[in-house]
């Protein structure tokens, strides 16, 4: 940008102000959100200018839309004013050890059958050098950077890769795409970048947990993984561990790239604060995940276990663009207390011969609101596609809610779709069945849902799958019996 | 091992158990009989602590406890087995889990560790020969499609894998086949011992041939109207209940 437009810019955006300036030294943005705001987060990360730019284009955007309500969702109107858009990472205050961390946690971390170590790591107590995560992380990529993998932070990717940044982002979700898509391009903190050369098969699940720095990305998460042609990847993102934050607000985006004879696991455990037992102080999750199978062939598989947040709306989609490209959508949905989950998927079929699979299972407890939303989409010229459904809900009690909302746009005549769903509950003589076997409840209730939701976590990489099953038991601690 | 004193219970205020009073010794094999609907798959649910009936008076000592303290849970890892006469499936989950988390928890309860996987299925391949039950089947989900015999043979199996003091048999012969009959009766025949009891409730004499009991008993309209021998099975077998209902028509 030139000296005059700089200052014509600075002029107009005057308006924005409110009375108060941006302190550019500060570690924190002042609440609100304008056009300084937007260039104070870029000037902090030493964007280039067309990362600005891409900013600003999405927050003009942004400016221009209505928050959307369509969701079977409901929380107080949220004041976008009143969210601090930018602080400097936190160090972590180190402890010495275990004993100073709230014991609540501690016994949260021993229900999940999560090791000493990384209980420490996860709290942040000093862990001594054989087992250091950093090491191991340094290790790690080494190893990837052997095979021309990158992995890393999304501002390192920017500094480091801007050209292939440059020609991925918003390739996937634009920043017109929705209301929160939007706000994320404008603000978003920071995330990951994966890029898979071509051919090359990724030797081991990309988990943000090995990415120094990884904590405190933030509530504005980007995520952008690219895999080339031939390539394979299994990338894991969060982790079991409740976690919390002070920011009620998180709208994350991932894009993924999926090009010919390529293939993408993506695979979630999102355990963020629900919420005390009457709902209150939760996490708001608005989500835009989406990938592109680009060539011929290629594969996305999307699976998730959602057990956090008090409201949470989220529709991991793919675009199935290269012919014979395939398309899954697997995930576990679980509700108690007074959370509030409006999630699914959209499988778009462009190419001809294209395939998706979606399996859903909605778990509601307590109060909540359990809703499967999902889309399948056959275009015009997309020949033989098919699609398999199946939406099923679990019903704990009955003050709680599931619904379900297929929609279904054929535009070929050779597709088929088809969609199953089932509503069930647990049963009380399920229940004293396994009471009689001298079981208690509170496990037969982990027996059950587990067996339920099986299909799904059998998707998972195995030891996320065994954590994962746990956290299923301990979010339901209690909504039976 | 068992004592029922007077037991009235009723389920959404209707009275279905009227009076019940019976005894059980270790080493005995009693056997319930009776018309359909005269109470003996509630008398079961009862004693195992289903919470749906509600117990109006009367006592119930198991091992030397009043049981009524206890929960489903407890009483069955004090060592109450119920063999149900409708075996309830439970998708997604093998059989094999299935008794490793019941199993584990009835050890625990009982002062033993856990078994480690090796044990656990060293375990299983013995008991499995008792009731000569196919490995296949129990790695499939809990009775989820399982045919009627092969429900009644895994609640069996599942009899031996946990050990009971006292197990309670609800019409476990019924949908067995003449064979399978045989391979069930003589795996309870293992099963018993000086230190157990079981109770069968069956409409049928003929497994009365494989499983010999001490005592037969009637229960009808809610009450133990007539106990005997197994000569007395022979004679329902024989007369049918018109003779009974007729004797306790004002009963
Ligand atoms: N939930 C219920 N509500 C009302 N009546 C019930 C309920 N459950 C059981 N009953 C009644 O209690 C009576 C006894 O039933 P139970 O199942 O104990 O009989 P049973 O002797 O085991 O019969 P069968 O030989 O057919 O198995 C029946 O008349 C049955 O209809
Ligand atoms: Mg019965």
């Amino acid at each position: 940008m030139s000296k005059d437009a700089e200052i014509l810019e600075e002029f107009t955006s005057k308006e924005y102000e409110h009375g108060w300036s941006v302190d550019f030294e500060a570690d924190e943005a002042p609440k609100g959100l304008n056009e300084d705001i937007v260039r104070f987060i870029s000037a902090k990360k030493n964007e280039p200018e067309w990362l600005l730019e891409f900013r600003l284009k999405a927050f003009r955007h942004w400016l221009t839309l209505e928050e959307p309500d369509w969701a079977a969702v409901n929380y107080p109107k949220i004041n976008f004013q009143d969210i601090i858009y930018y602080s400097a990472p936190k160090k972590q205050k180190k402890l010495d050890s275990l004993d100073e961390v709230d014991p609540e946690l501690i016994e949260t971390f021993k229900k999940l059958g999560i090791s000493i170590e990384e209980q420490k790591r996860m709290t942040g107590v000093a862990v001594d050098a054989v087992i250091d995560s950093v090491s191991v992380a340094t290790t790690f990529k080494e190893t990837l950077g052997e095979l021309g993998i990158i992995f890393c932070s999304f501002s390192e990717a920017v500094k480091d890769h801007p050209e292939l940044v440059k020609k991925y982002l918003g390739s996937v979700v634009p920043y017109t795409d929705n209301y929160y898509a939007a706000l994320n391009s404008a603000v978003f903190s920071d995330g990951s970048f994966g890029y898979i050369p071509k051919g090359v098969h990724c030797p081991m699940e990309l988990s943000t947990y090995f990415r120094i720095n990884a904590a405190n990305t933030g509530q504005f998460e980007r995520t952008l993984i690219v895999a080339e042609p031939g390539s394979y990847v299994s990338y894991l993102e969060g982790c079991t561990a409740p976690q919390r934050d002070e920011n009620q607000l998180h709208a994350a985006i991932v894009e993924i790239i999926v090009e010919t004879d390529a293939e993408v696991k993506y695979s979630t455990v999102q355990n963020w604060y629900p919420g005390d037992k009457n709902g209150k102080g939760g996490i708001y999750n608005f989500v835009t995940k989406r990938g592109i199978c680009n060539g011929d062939h290629a594969k996305l598989s999307w699976t998730q276990v959602e057990t956090g947040s008090a409201v949470t709306w989220k529709y991991p989609s793919c675009i199935l663009k290269g012919d014979y490209s395939v398309g899954e959508f697997y995930s576990v949905a679980v509700t108690n207390n007074y959370q509030q989950a409006d999630t699914g998927t959209k499988m778009i079929h462009i190419g001809k011969g294209t395939k998706s699979r979606i399996v859903s299972k909605g778990i509601s407890a307590g109060h909540s609101q359990n809703s499967y939303r999902g889309l399948v989409q056959v275009h015009k010229r997309a020949e033989n596609v098919r699609n398999f459904s199946q939406c099923d809900s679990l019903l704990l009690g009955d003050k709680c809610g599931a619904h379900t909302f297929p929609y279904i746009e054929v535009d070929n005549s050779s597709a088929q779709v088809e969609h199953e769903a089932t509503t069930s509950k647990i049963g009380e003589d399920q229940i004293f069945y396994c009471n009689q076997r001298g079981i208690d409840t509170e496990e037969a209730v982990a027996l059950i849902v587990n067996g339920y939701a099986k299909e799904v976590l059998n998707k998972l990489p195995m030891e996320f799958a065994v954590e994962a099953q746990k956290l299923l038991a301990l979010t339901l601690e209690g909504s039976v019996g | 091992m068992l004592k029922v004193k007077n037991l009235k219970a009723s389920i959404e205020g209707k009275e279905i158990l009227k009076g019940i009073n019976l005894e059980v010794k270790p080493g005995e094999v009693h056997a319930i009989m009776g018309p359909n609907g005269s109470g003996k798959s509630t008398l079961s649910a009862v004693l195992a602590g289903r919470e749906e009936y509600t117990v109006d008076s009367g006592s119930v000592e198991f091992l030397g406890k009043n049981i009524f303290g206890s929960s489903p849970e407890e009483r069955a890892r004090e060592g109450l087995f119920l063999a149900f006469q409708y075996p309830i499936e439970i998708p997604g989950v093998s059989t094999t889990n299935f008794l490793r988390a019941a199993v584990n928890q009835v050890r625990a309860h009982r002062g033993l560790p856990k078994l480690d996987a090796v044990q656990f299925l060293k375990t299983m391949k013995e008991k499995m020969q008792i009731v000569d039950i196919d490995q296949a089947l129990l790695k499939r989900s809990l009775n989820e499609g399982f045919s009627g015999g092969e429900k009644k043979r895994n609640e069996i199996f599942q009899m031996a894998m946990l050990e009971p003091k006292l197990s309670i048999l609800d019409e476990t012969d019924s949908g067995l086949d003449i064979d399978a009959l045989k391979i069930v009766a003589n795996g309870v025949n293992t099963l018993k011992s000086a230190d157990n009891a079981t109770i069968v409730i069956t409409h049928y004499q003929r497994l009365l041939d494989f499983i010999i009991p001490d005592f037969v008993h009637v229960l009808y309209n809610g009450k133990i109207v007539k106990t005997g021998t197994k000569e007395l099975a022979y004679e329902l077998e024989e007369r049918g209940y018109d003779w009974i209902k007729a004797e306790h028509a004002n009963a």
